[in-house]
């Protein structure tokens, strides 16, 4: 007789409609055999009634449809950004407020290196918030001479470096012309660098090598841990390198007995051509285990609205900057679409600007007729200024868009300000009108862009709230309960993972997010604050707390 | 001290004819030692014949030429070249179909052990039009074009000789400050394309197969401030496509000189070098009379 768990909770928010709420589930072989009462439960014979969850609230364990693994490797390096940030083993960072503030946070874990040359590295700057005042290379000199320093931006795309590390790189000198190498009264370097091909050539010097994207063991675990102590246990990498290293590296981490969730990496499109992706991911999809799902591709489309890098229509951008950049040419865009759905592969397209999502849609309709498949769920990932018309378009191909809802908190007094102006700043990320265009739909934290927190994306999606109290687009507001869908089987939807996640219902992974409060009963306002206890997955169980 | 590598930008939509040009280029590198870097292997710029051997990362090609990928990662690439022993004559580096050539550029400006050899932009001659007014296309045609110091109208063999000239005349328009060159299946000279060639140190003047292109050696040259000099000589629209070579200035210092277009680039010389310059042109735009005037130092 097979061993059958029974948990009984203070309420079990199921997200499966035809029972929407339950007391009792019961779990075996890491499967849900039910969930309703526990003489409903009993019928299945034999079981041990575990407790604990008695005063808890189970949901679905959270799905996270955009994230990237390359947060965990992060939490090695410095934390430096503006927001109160928890790391891996649950320390919460305050954010850093000042110039001084980042200088005397690097200067404290300077201290305890013992070797004077070993690098420093920090991340998540974000001087937007500190009126964009500029970090000096003379600023980080006062953390050290002797070793090199480097603090990477919230973006991604910019990076502030010591003398040393310029000194390291070859850098240190007079007359550079480079848009993205501003330089000082001296002629020398500021020790900013804007832009990944100039941050490349320090980037070895101040503990940043090459292949950020691709997580590596320590990383992966760090990231995994995060996703326990925010109720999330499944979640992609989207998008990673993978070559052949990088997927035993994954596929050994999450076949360890203790790995808390469920990993599914997307290929990143760029350093093979069409043909060869679609060979080496089909490859990659029969080397998945239950753990590690592979076979998926992402294309970045345009780069990001803050950037001023994303694609946009009529009338472009507010300050008047020029339009952004492409970063794959719509006919490899076009070839790619063909190949994946010929194939049978899933993919995912980064657009950020409404004329990249726009190319989208238009490359993917022909590419559908010649290659039918109702139920590809490509999605359009991000897909932050999409208009009415293009979310029925969407739907009407079979596509699925997955919302960046945290963007409206920490970049939306920017973007009604400076990047695209009241109208479409208010537009941003329109999860209402998403649901009533009919599609399917998602929302993320894009980690580390964000911070992950499934409640937190819930939050931002209910209440738009910027980071200075402005509720921007009220209108564009949904429900708590389409909030809290669309972060358990709505992302799942996209991922095609549908029927084996994101419910708590007969026959799904045994995957629980576990919550001290009811999200459903609570000030909406107050979502975002409910303790996440830690998460069952799979019918393991992982508590927060014994991280 | 070695001499820095030149690095030549080569920009243009998918279809400008890139890998026809390539080739031809491969094909008569006459023992030049150059590096192709490309974003990928995949739709292989690079014709069977020509490949003697490849890995994952770079593929032999016959006259000491190599082809490298570098995937979305171009600075680290170039860095591996560098150490590269014997280390390339030139690299050319294509551009994807999408990508800003001037972008690509200006990241080289920084690199140790490189020097930017131009920035070269093929327009088709047939669908460069229809390209710039692209709903989604027309901007980065636009911009790729006006981040040109060179120009290379393709595929005038396709259409008439009226269009050719139309189409000419546009291209100079959207972007005055590069010369425009044309041509069938990619057959130019290489050193419009890479740059005078250095023979022990100094430029080489050659007699060229392709008939449609010449190139002039000035000698007569008295000391001159070399920044004035070379700045009359790439703006002055004398024909110049490119030239190279050394001349000195009034302290008896030696400069190198380089022009490309309108770009042009002086840095101190190393050593006392022989004081001469190469300049290139389409055959009867060179208006060598001028540029001897501006080389007398008469130039104002
Ligand atoms: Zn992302």
């Amino acid at each position: 007789m097979p061993n059958t768990t029974i948990f009984s909770a203070k309420k079990i928010i199921t997200m499966n409609p035809s029972r929407p709420e339950a007391s009792h589930v019961a779990v075996r072989d890491g499967r849900i055999l039910g969930a309703g009462s526990l003489e409903e439960l009993a019928t299945w014979g034999d079981y041990t009634l575990d407790t604990r969850f008695e005063d808890k609230v189970l949901m679905p364990g959270f799905v996270e449809g955009h994230a990237h693994a390359m947060e965990g490797s992060l939490w090695a390096k410095v934390y430096c950004g503006w927001f109160d940030r928890a790391d891996p083993n649950g320390k919460l960072w305050m954010g850093v407020k000042s110039v001084d503030a980042v200088v005397e946070r690097l200067q404290e874990a300077e201290a305890v290196l013992e070797d004077a040359t070993t690098p420093l590295s920090g991340w998540q700057l974000d001087p937007i918030y500190m009126d964009n005042t500029t970090v000096t290379r003379a600023d980080l000199d006062r953390v050290s001479t002797t070793r090199a320093v480097g603090v990477l931006h919230a973006s991604g795309h910019i990076m502030n470096v010591n003398t040393k590390a310029l000194e390291l790189a070859g850098m240190l000198k007079q007359g550079l012309n480079h848009p993205g190498i501003p330089l000082g009264a001296d002629g020398f370097p500021t020790g900013e660098l804007k832009g990944p091909e100039v941050m490349t050539p320090v980037g070895p010097f101040v503990g940043y090598e090459r292949n950020m994207l691709d997580a590596d063991e320590t990383g992966l675990r760090n990231f995994a841990k995060l996703c326990v102590r925010t109720g999330t246990t499944t979640i992609t990498d989207l998008a990673s390198r993978m070559d052949d290293d990088a997927v035993d590296v994954m596929l050994r981490v999450t076949n360890e007995p203790n790995y808390p969730v469920r990993l599914m990496p997307f290929r990143f499109f760029m350093g093979l051509s069409a043909k060869e992706l679609i060979v080496a991911v089909l490859a990659f999809k029969k080397r998945s285990t239950d753990r590690l799902r592979l076979g998926q591709i992402k294309i970045v489309v345009d780069g990001s609205i803050q950037g001023f890098s994303a694609r946009l229509r009529w009338p472009g951008y507010h300050n008047g900057a020029p339009n952004g950049l492409w970063y794959i040419a719509p006919e490899h865009l076009s070839e790619l679409l063909h190949l994946a759905l010929e194939a049978g592969l899933q993919v995912h397209t980064h657009t950020n600007g409404d004329q990249a999502t726009q190319l989208v849609l238009e490359k993917l309709g022909p590419a559908l007729q010649a290659h039918p498949n109702p139920d590809h769920r490509f999605t359009l990932q991000h897909c932050q200024l999409a208009d009415a018309a293009q979310f029925r378009t969407a739907a009407k191909l079979g596509m699925c868009v997955n919302l960046f809802a945290n963007h409206h908190f920490y970049w939306g007094d920017e973007h009604y300000a400076l990047t695209v102006g009241p109208d479409r700043a208010t537009r941003m990320n329109a999860c209402r009108t998403a649901l009533d265009s009919g599609v399917p739909m998602a929302i993320h934290s894009d980690a580390p862009v964000t911070p992950l927190g499934p409640l937190f994306t819930a939050w931002a999606a209910v209440n738009r709230i910027t980071a200075s109290g402005r509720v921007q687009g009220e209108e564009e507001r949904i429900q708590v309960h389409e909030a809290l869908w669309a972060i358990t089987m709505g992302a799942a939807y996209t991922l095609h993972l549908d029927g084996e996640i994101g419910s708590i219902e007969t026959g799904k992974k045994a995957d629980f997010a576990v919550l001290e409060a009811d999200p459903t009963a609570c000030d909406p306002m107050l979502l975002k604050d409910i303790g996440v206890w830690g998460t069952v997955q799979g019918g393991r169980i992982f508590p927060a707390a014994s991280l | 001290m070695r001499q820095d590598i030149p690095v030549i930008v080569i920009g243009g939509y998918l279809g400008a004819g890139k890998t026809t040009l390539l080739n031809h280029l491969l094909r008569h590198a006459d023992g030049r030692k150059i590096a192709i870097l490309v974003n990928e292997f995949g739709d292989l710029p690079i014709d069977a014949d020509l490949i003697e051997a490849k890995d994952d990362e770079m593929i032999a090609i016959s006259g000491g030429c190599i082809c490298c990928s570098f995937g979305s990662d171009m600075t680290a690439a170039l860095i591996k070249l560098a150490q590269l022993d014997p280390a390339p004559d030139y690299v050319v580096i294509e551009a994807s179909g999408v990508a800003m050539p001037g972008a690509v550029a200006a990241s080289i400006s920084f690199l140790d052990g490189f020097n930017l050899g131009g920035v070269v932009v093929l327009a088709d001659s047939e669908r460069i039009r229809a390209q710039a007014a692209d709903e989604y296309l027309g901007d980065t045609m636009l911009r790729q074009i006006s981040d040109a110091d060179l120009i290379v109208q393709t595929k005038i063999d396709l259409i008439s000789s009226d269009v050719v000239q139309d189409v000419r005349d546009w291209l100079g328009s959207a972007n005055p400050k590069a010369q425009v060159v044309a041509t069938a299946q990619g057959r130019l000279p290489p050193e419009v394309i890479l740059g005078v060639e250095m023979v022990a140190g100094q430029p080489q003047a050659s007699a060229h197969a392709d008939a449609g292109y010449e190139s002039r050696v000035f000698s007569e040259i008295p000391p001159c401030d070399p920044i004035k000099l070379a700045k009359s000589l790439a703006t002055g629209a004398v024909g110049i496509i490119r030239a190279k070579g050394f001349v000195a200035d009034q302290a008896g210092q030696n400069w190198l000189i380089q022009i490309v277009g309108e770009r042009f680039d002086v840095t101190l010389a190393k050593a006392k070098e022989h004081i001469a310059v190469v300049c290139i042109g389409r055959k009867g735009a060179l208006e060598t009379g001028a540029i001897g005037v501006m080389f007398a130092g008469d130039a104002g």
